[in-house]
């Protein structure tokens, strides 16, 4: 049965699968880890059934494996997505996702008054709280909320 | 200190606190010091804010050191839509230090890694103004002797006023105990009380202070505006409450001082300023040698 679901969005031979994201923040995660700009072959599924979320999506990336700091920074909009890596059609690893302590660049700093939103400048966040991620800007020093984050 | 900048007030441990007031008690009795010559100091004022500026450039001057700068933005290059990174980039060749007032929060955080010499954040926006701070840990410890076990009571806009949220941080070190006192809509923002929570630092909060003001050990008077309300009738039932008169001080203990960052509008009635506990005009003055000795531990000449 889950197997069926899997073939939903076709198997891949070699790479990852991104799997349990909120549907609502797909685009969110395939922009975080640059998918736009890749030139792998890329599945993704969006609305289908999920016992933990009531929907999710998946993302399935060919031939690529990603560093834990670069697969932790979607941790932001997809908390509880799980990664397989995939060698000749088998799963060989889980992992789950952590959020960071650090966040630079992905996220807009929430306050309009911030001079990152008035100026060409990377943005740069301590990660306040990491339940119901919050993060403080440090230029600013306001908290961005995980309901008010945006990526940049 | 030496070549670090100012920009928060939270950069500064509590050693770094008490040495730039031991500094600036040098500088009350000997204001004219000559340890700045041949240095040059810009005060990059984009937003206007006079009283600021002037107490800087006084302190500069009393040291000896020459000025560069610009009050408002309309007369320099940002018109011309240079970026504030440009901007301290070119002004950095030029000078020894920069003092730096902005509209958006955070610029001088940004400035700081820009600039090759240190910054100093004159007020960015809503956020920070840690000179303001320092030399109101200047008066409070002048006035009463000591910074540790006072009474301190904060008056009218605890929400947005920055100069109290950045005193809460520093006096912090100082085992206070607070009395908050605001209308509903200006009440202190929670992260304030839970930081508080966790030193383990008394508060109380008040919306009315007349009868326990004898309590007080300093009276932190700030702004009310009026377009903080958002219900207008809120605003006419409570700006009286915060009037601070004369006849209020009659059971004030001896040794409390009034102060206020200015400029004030109403909050303070003008029959309390001739009170030898009205203390907000000299706290203004004490901005200079606060200055003084900001400049010049960051420079490492002190
Ligand atoms: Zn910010």
């Amino acid at each position: 049965m889950n197997e069926n679901k899997q073939l939903k969005v076709s198997a891949i031979k070699n790479g990852t699968v991104i799997d349990h994201i909120p549907p609502r923040n797909l685009f969110k995660v395939i922009s975080i880890l640059g998918l736009d700009k890749v030139e792998n072959q890329i599945t993704f599924g969006t609305n289908l059934e999920s016992k933990k979320l009531g929907k999710k999506a998946i993302i399935k990336i060919s031939d690529v494996y990603f560093l834990d700091d670069e697969i932790n920074k979607i941790a932001l909009v997809a908390p509880q997505a799980k990664l397989n890596i995939i060698r000749d059609y088998q799963v060989i690893e889980k992992k789950v996702v952590e959020v960071p302590d650090k966040i630079v660049g992905i996220v807009k700093c929430f306050n309009p008054k911030c001079i990152t939103n008035h100026e060409n400048i990377v943005t740069k966040f301590i990660v306040a709280s990491k339940k119901d991620v919050s993060l403080k800007c440090c230029y600013c020093e306001k908290i961005t909320y995980q309901d008010q984050i945006v990526i940049v | 200190m030496k070549n670090k900048s100012l920009v928060s007030i939270n950069d500064f441990t509590k050693e770094d606190y008490l040495k730039i007031l031991d500094l600036a008690e040098g500088f009350e009795k000997n204001p004219s010091q000559q340890v700045l010559t041949g240095k040059v100091v810009a005060t990059l004022f984009f937003e206007p804010s006079t009283r600021t500026r002037l107490s800087f450039e006084s302190a500069v001057n009393h040291l000896g050191g020459r000025i560069i700068g610009f009050s408002d933005s309309n007369s320099s290059s940002v018109t011309k839509g240079e970026t504030l990174k440009d901007t301290i980039r070119i002004v950095s060749n030029y000078c020894d230090l920069i003092v730096m007032r902005h509209p958006y929060e955070g610029s001088a955080r940004y400035a700081s890694e820009i600039a090759t010499v240190p910054v100093i954040n004159a007020g960015d926006g809503a956020n920070q103004h840690p000179s303001q701070t320092l030399l109101d840990l200047y008066s409070i410890r002048k006035t009463q002797g000591k910074l540790n076990d006072l009474n301190i009571f904060l008056i009218g806009d605890l929400k947005y006023g920055r100069t109290v949220h950045s005193l809460i941080m520093a006096m912090s070190y100082f085992n206070p105990t607070y009395h908050f006192v605001s209308p509903d809509e200006l009440k202190l923002p929670d992260e304030y009380k839970i930081f508080l929570n966790n030193m383990g630092i008394k508060y109380y909060e008040h919306k009315e202070f007349t009868d326990i003001i004898s309590e007080a050990d300093i009276i932190y008077m700030t702004r009310v505006q009026k377009e903080r309300f958002t219900d207008p009738i809120e605003y006419e039932k409570t700006k009286n409450a915060y009037e601070l008169r004369n006849f209020m001080l009659s059971n004030t203990r001896p040794k409390m001082r009034i102060l206020h960052p200015l400029p004030r509008v109403n909050e303070i009635n003008i029959d309390v300023d001739e009170n030898p506990k009205a203390y907000y005009f000299t706290q203004a003055l004490n901005g200079m040698y606060i200055r003084q000795a900001i400049i010049t531990s960051i420079l490492g000449l002190k």
